[in-house]
């Protein structure tokens, strides 16, 4: 599943957020190698939400970019201001083939009915910008114009994420949670569900049956039909990863997955970490607090304090910076 | 693991819900999987039922029969567009003030493609197509600028559009015959014979909507349980979420918006064949606000529980409250006991208006609630009933 050539799954470089005068991410590089299970750690504030909400494409980053699969996703826009040209111009070449016609001598009728036609058209290429199709965003790069990623572009791209404070779909049952997750990965069109095609119903067979396997994986077996907000805690922090493993990602974003939980449903979750990472060979980038659950399963480490990096290696190194015992205790604790 | 293959998970499925209580459950399982049959036979059954139950007692009191199928097939046109409504309210959770525009956006197309002031004669079936399609894109259009605003804000923006519609076709005398609106428009014919639907006779109106509303609801219920309707529910849900599992919220919400007001103007173009005239009066707030009131009072979200209570509502509206007095005369021919003779005509929306109230205070999530929403509401109660379990030991 993950790019073997040992180039990373994903870099960041030179990654700043700024909100307003607040920096809350300063300049960070850093990379997660593929099949490992990388940690972000920090104080409280130190911005490693932030980082993950950049990376998830939910900000869009004040300078520097992000590059998934050696693909550069998320920077700053670029040109953005030439973009307007694409929503008028078939509108234009349109209003300009009617002046043509009328000046040649063509039926009111036909100019009325072409002038309609080119509104029709500049509609239509306003809706296309706002709903921003893949080719949309390609041809926009052909031409130097570049749009940062938007949360659902990544997931496409191969990014799974859960949240800090479980945000699951409350009133959707357990197994219809893990099929939004699938999503982007299903192909049938509303017309294909309203006419239900065969190759529709196979497909949502499958993606039920497939939901279903996602459920036991993480452990949730026999509660599929139980709305989302009726599980206990812990149970809503594993169905959270199963619907991101359902989008089928490149790399697993997990934000605080822990939190909250009792020491055997820490353990439990960190066997399952590790499944992930072996039987799936899926890399996954780690917020967590629980020094037991990073020091334990991390491949890597990186520290932030104050929005920089302060510190990064595998976790005995990390353990042993003075600065991030500085950053953690005190001035005087190292 | 080797678990009960269970049937593919259908959201809501009334039908199912319905036959679950019968004793053969393979019955059940069969409607309960083959939704737009189960959707067909029971508009089937209401329709041939409904025309002779006004003959029994307490309703016969009310009306003649030819009356009451004449109200059933103008309840038709609210059951449309509360079924279309739900898609955008009880679906994907945008609220909706201005719905009614496409009401009038699918009855003015009828009013171009068929009356002696446009000159054009296409015939009513293609027209219901053309009609919706034609409100669809006015969806696409009025979704478009308002894809950031949530809740409140969007409701402001749907309303002003719902009130700058009438008014363009109010003002522009020249392309819609301004306040007089337009008239004469051509009837329907019956599929394959030369014959008009004609004014006395409500019965083939009725038919026509009977059907037009097994195939929306079919289709509707078909979408509901695809990709498309997990989507909806997703953005309604947490949108934020919901763009993180790879949903475009974009394209969701337009679809939502388009297909909510496609079925909207099918009751357009319906409703304008039926009488013959569009006035920009007929689509003022009023319409928005009482399909909106429909859809919450039968149970959002829950296709079938949402025509249902659209139903029931016109219902009273129009025939229960409009005929409370001959009913109450006959019954009371002194008055009432105490307070003698009451014109209850005249305190229509007041009844109606007690009739919501109470509605709201005994049933907040509607008649027919969908199981989600019922959970919603009723959450308050689940955890007082949770904590006192904490309590006692």
């Amino acid at each position: 599943m993950s790019d073997q050539t040992g180039q990373p799954v994903l870099r960041t470089v030179g990654l700043t957020k700024a909100f307003g005068g607040l920096v809350a991410v300063k300049s960070v590089d850093f990379d997660v190698a593929p099949g490992s299970i990388t940690s972000l750690i920090g104080p409280n504030g130190a911005g490693k939400t932030t980082l993950f909400n950049v990376v998830a494409g939910l900000y869009e980053p004040t300078s520097g970019h992000v590059e998934f699969l050696g693909r550069r996703m998320i920077a700053a826009n670029e040109r953005s201001w030439l973009e307007p040209v694409f929503w008028i111009l078939p509108a234009a070449l349109m209003w300009a083939l009617t002046y043509l016609a009328a000046g040649a001598g063509a039926p009111t009728n036909l100019v009325q009915v072409m002038v309609l036609v080119g509104l029709g058209i500049l509609i239509a290429s306003l809706i296309t910008a706002v709903i921003r199709p893949a080719w949309y965003d390609r041809m926009l790069v052909r031409v130097g114009i570049f749009k940062s990623a938007r949360p659902n572009d990544m997931v496409t791209a191969g990014i799974g994420r859960t949240f800090q404070n479980i945000r699951l779909f409350a009133n959707m049952t357990a197994i219809e949670n893990v099929l939004v997750g699938m999503h982007g990965k299903l192909k049938a069109s509303p017309l294909d569900a309203i006419l239900r095609t065969p190759s529709q119903v196979k497909e949502e067979r499958h993606s039920t049956d497939e939901a279903r396997r996602l459920l036991n994986y993480v452990g949730l077996v026999g509660r599929e039909d139980e709305l989302a907000r009726n599980l206990p805690y812990g149970d809503q922090r594993r169905l959270e990863i199963a619907r991101a493993l359902a989008t089928k990602p490149k790399l697993l974003l997990l934000d605080e997955p822990t939190a909250g939980m009792n020491p055997s449903e820490t353990a439990a979750m960190m066997t399952l970490f590790g499944r992930i990472k072996t039987e799936l060979s899926l890399p996954i980038l780690l917020i967590e607090h629980d020094m037991r659950v990073v020091m334990g399963i991390s491949d890597r480490v990186t520290v932030l304090d104050h929005g920089e990096k302060i510190s990064e290696g595998t976790p005995a190194q990390v353990r042993a910076d003075s600065r991030v015992i500085e950053a953690y205790l005190g001035k005087g604790a190292a | 693991m080797n678990a009960p293959r269970l049937p593919v998970l259908r959201s809501d499925s009334a039908a199912r819900q319905w036959f679950a209580g019968l004793p053969s459950s393979r019955t059940g399982q069969f409607f309960g999987n083959h939704q737009s049959l189960s959707v067909i036979v029971g508009m089937s059954i209401a329709t041939a039922i409904l025309p002779f139950i006004v003959l029994l007692p307490p309703f016969s009191g009310f009306g003649n029969q030819t009356d009451f199928v004449d109200g059933f097939a103008q309840a038709g046109v609210w059951v449309l567009l509360a079924i279309g409504l739900n898609v955008v309210v009880g679906l994907a959770g945008l609220l909706d003030l201005g719905y009614a525009a496409f009401f009038a956006i699918g009855a003015y197309t009828y009013a171009y493609g068929a009356s002696p002031f446009s000159g054009n004669h296409i015939p009513f079936w293609p027209m219901l197509l053309v009609g919706a399609a034609v409100a669809a894109m006015f969806g696409l259009l009025l979704g478009a600028p308002t894809l950031r605003l949530r809740g409140d804000y969007l409701a402001i923006v749907t309303l002003g559009f719902g009130e700058i519609v009438p008014v363009v076709f109010n003002n522009s005398d020249q392309y819609t015959n301004g306040t007089n609106g337009i008239t004469a428009l051509y009837q329907p014919i019956i599929p394959f014979t030369s014959t008009s639907f004609g004014f006395g006779n409500p019965v083939p109106y009725y038919l026509t909507v009977a059907a037009i509303i097994a195939i929306a609801m079919a289709l509707l219920y078909r979408l509901q349980d695809s990709r498309l309707g997990r989507a909806w529910m997703a953005v309604r849900e947490d949108e934020l979420a919901a763009a993180s599992m790879g949903i475009n919220t974009v394209t969701t919400k337009l679809l939502a918006f388009a297909i909510g007001a496609s079925t909207s103007g099918l009751a357009g173009v319906y409703l304008s064949s039926k009488l013959a005239i569009v006035s920009p009066t007929q689509f003022g707030f009023t319409v928005s606000f009482t399909v909106l009131a429909m859809v919450v009072l039968g149970g959002m979200g829950n296709i079938w529980g949402v025509a249902a209570g659209a139903f029931v509502i016109y219902e009273i509206q129009s025939q229960g409250l409009k005929q409370l007095d001959g009913f109450v005369g006959s019954w009371f021919p002194n008055g009432l006991p105490v307070v003698g003779h009451v014109e209850f005509l005249n305190y229509q929306y007041l009844l109606y208006g007690l009739a919501l109230v109470g509605m709201m205070l005994l049933r907040p999530e509607g008649l027919f609630p969908s199981r989600r929403r019922r959970a919603e509401l009723h959450d308050v109660d689940d955890s007082a009933a949770a904590n006192e379990e904490l309590v006692e030991p």
